[in-house]
């Protein structure tokens, strides 16, 4: 439908999709250990991000390079980059409800570090 | 070009409808009656779930359909999982009230949060569309996230919200990358993916619908607490606002496994490769947490444990049915769904009685004295306690039976003795709770219990009468069961070509006498026995 206004992969054409996808996935793997690693919330939700935007490059790249199963590959493109919309959506109301959170502790404690919170365990 | 806009099928969409936007009328009231009762707010509320649940009762039996550019599905499942939904939401509505004046925080905001996760639940069973399993996941969530950490004052309370929102995130993202994944190599975002994937002639789409389904099965595994991936639980199980744990316990665990049981079933290419890792999850998620359990001082903590080693349970009676969709239908895993929400929620709210005046005591020892000064709770706990452990009048025995039979079924024995072995385990725990209900001695000072309130009274009758007729009510249930998994090969348009056998078997699909064939055909002969 909008073939005629939208090249897809204009500027990238000559990149190849393995590329965008490594790139994701090295970012998906360095947000992973972060949130494994790090102490600080914060910075834990920041990796979190960070993962969630590897999914949006992934999910971008995978509709400039459609699989060849499908009819209309502009169909195709567009439900990919409306997953993208949502995604980013989703993870703004989720940085609202965590910062949230992060300022309720910080404000009983004075400090936010996940290694002292320990009051629940056994 | 032309565009038309289809046509939406407002019947299907309207339960969920109903429950988030009476979601937003609660909260409006709140808005409008600042720091008055919230008698209003609760009323609405129920009235609402009330509407709903009468919503969805006219849709049960009713032919599979989907609208909305399959974005909404609705089959005998859904309808099913999403009764149980509001459901367990009306009755956690009922006993909050007290609980949350006992503990200072009786925010108005608690009834519209829950209801939006309730709403994101039942948008999560109902679909087809993995863009809609993620935004009913995350509605779910990320309400959840906000309502464990609602006793703001209380360390415990937001070191839960904290951890259950970075693990919860944590795997969203793994789900999502799934989801990635997956549309990547089919093009589509709807639960076709997997089987579109089959159909292409390089073998590369395969492996990456496999990865696919890995990552996917990681996210999900996170929600239904599974071992490796259970860890949040235990957390925020005990430190969540009791009722608030209530909820969360039953209503996130019913969905969960709803989607759960919506991606494998449209994954069935894959089960030769999935199948062996989720039976040794499946014995994992049993055994680490009944045993994780044993030595817990704390009864929420016990309980969290408990739904771990429960979600193990369940997941092999969905293996049985994933392994012979034809044969075993889905009746074992929503009645096991149905029994345990009932159970813990029951179990919940009597636990939630030792709030009192803002402090709130989770040790076992803290029930001492319960059967003194509460007869009826104590009573009810126990009740709650046996079904939780499966003796055999309870729910519980008959949940635990039927899956224990579908597995044996199914051949998957290893599973059957795993569950049999687990339930003899989990009676210890169970145990230790019941008896510190019915015992007052050791205890220096006595514990003061809140009084019950009409609504936790209602609470716990319906949950220990629930609990022991289940029973005799057990067949209706099972016949409504029985169309759910297996009504949607019926409609024979997407996943026929999934399983060849699906193709020997037309016309006598097992399906009970209520309900017609769907468009309109001749009554199928009734169903003999299962």
């Amino acid at each position: 439908m909008l073939s005629h206004l939208i090249p897809l992969a204009s500027v990238f054409d000559d990149v190849p999709l393995g590329w965008f996808l490594t790139l994701s996935l090295l970012m998906f793997t360095l947000g992973g250990l972060g949130v494994m690693i790090r102490r600080n919330p914060v910075v834990v939700f920041m990796c979190i991000e960070l993962m969630l935007n590897a999914v949006n490059l992934s999910f971008l790249s995978f509709a400039a390079y459609p699989s060849p199963v499908v009819g209309d590959p502009n169909q195709a493109a567009m439900s990919g980059q409306m997953m993208v919309i949502f995604v980013m959506a989703i993870a703004a109301a989720e940085v609202a409800v965590g910062l949230g959170i992060i300022m309720a502790i910080f404000r009983q404690k004075n400090e936010v570090d996940v290694d002292e919170m320990s009051t629940l365990r056994g | 070009m032309n565009y038309v806009i289809p046509t939406i099928d407002w019947s299907v969409l309207m339960p969920t409808l109903i429950v988030a936007v009476t979601g937003i009328v609660a909260l409006l009231i709140e808005m409008a009656r600042p720091k008055q009762n919230n008698n209003l707010i609760i009323g609405v509320s129920l009235a609402g779930l009330l509407l709903g649940f009468w919503s969805l009762v006219g849709q049960l039996g009713q032919p599979v359909t989907s609208t909305m550019s399959g974005l909404v599905y609705r089959d005998q499942f859904a309808v099913l999982t999403q009764m149980m939904i509001v459901g367990v939401t009306f009755l956690c509505f009922l006993f909050s009230e007290a609980y949350l004046r006992q503990k200072r925080i009786a925010f108005g905001e608690f009834y519209p949060l829950a209801m939006w996760s309730a709403s994101g639940a039942m948008i999560m069973v109902g679909t087809e569309s993995l863009l809609m399993l993620f935004i009913g996941l995350e509605v779910l969530s990320i309400s959840l996230y906000c309502l464990a950490g609602m006793a703001r004052g209380e360390q415990r309370s937001e070191e839960s919200a904290l951890k259950y929102f970075l693990l919860g995130s944590f795997a969203s993202a793994f789900l999502l990358y799934g989801i990635a994944w997956a549309y990547g190599a089919s093009g589509s975002i709807s639960l076709d993916a997997f089987r579109i994937i089959q159909d292409l002639p390089d073998t590369a789409y395969p492996t990456m619908g496999l990865f696919a389904l890995g990552l996917m099965l990681i996210g999900l595994g996170f929600k239904t607490s599974l071992v490796p991936f259970h860890q949040w639980t235990p957390d925020v199980y005990q430190g969540a606002p009791t009722n608030v744990t209530a909820f969360m316990g039953a209503v996130s665990k019913i969905a969960a496994f709803g989607a759960l049981y919506r991606i494998l079933d449209a994954a069935a290419p894959y089960q030769a490769a999935y199948m062996p890792v989720l039976t040794v999850i499946a014995i994992l998620t049993m055994t680490v947490g009944n045993l994780a359990a044993l030595v817990q001082k704390d009864v929420k903590r016990a309980l969290g444990y408990s739904g771990v080693a429960h979600a193990g349970y369940i997941l092999v009676g969905l293996l049985a049915h994933l392994k012979m969709p034809d044969k075993i239908s889905l009746t074992a895993v929503i009645f096991y769904l149905i029994s345990y929400s009932v159970m813990t929620v029951g179990a919940f709210a009597i636990v939630g009685l030792t709030a009192k005046a803002g402090k709130e005591g989770t040790r076992t020892q803290d029930l001492n004295g319960l059967w003194k000064t509460q007869p009826l709770a104590a009573v009810a706990l126990f009740v709650c306690l046996i079904s939780l452990i499966g003796v055999p009048p309870t729910a519980g025995f008959w949940g635990k039976a039927f899956i224990f039979g579908d597995a044996l079924t199914a051949g998957l024995t290893t599973l059957a003795i795993a569950l049999a072995i687990n339930s003899v385990i989990s009676t210890f725990y169970y145990w230790q709770i019941a008896k510190a209900a019915f015992v007052d001695e050791n205890i220096a000072v006595q514990n003061d219990f809140a009084p019950m309130s009409g609504g936790l009274k209602a609470t716990a009758v319906f949950s220990m009468v629930g609990v022991l007729v289940a029973a005799f009510v057990a067949s209706p249930l099972l016949t409504l069961g029985q169309t759910a998994g297996m009504d949607r090969v019926e409609t024979g348009t997407k996943m026929q070509v999934l399983d060849p056998r699906v193709d020997q078997i037309p016309d006598d699909m097992p399906r009970p006498s209520g309900f017609a064939a769907p468009g309109g055909g001749p009554p199928p002969p009734a169903q003999e026995g299962e």
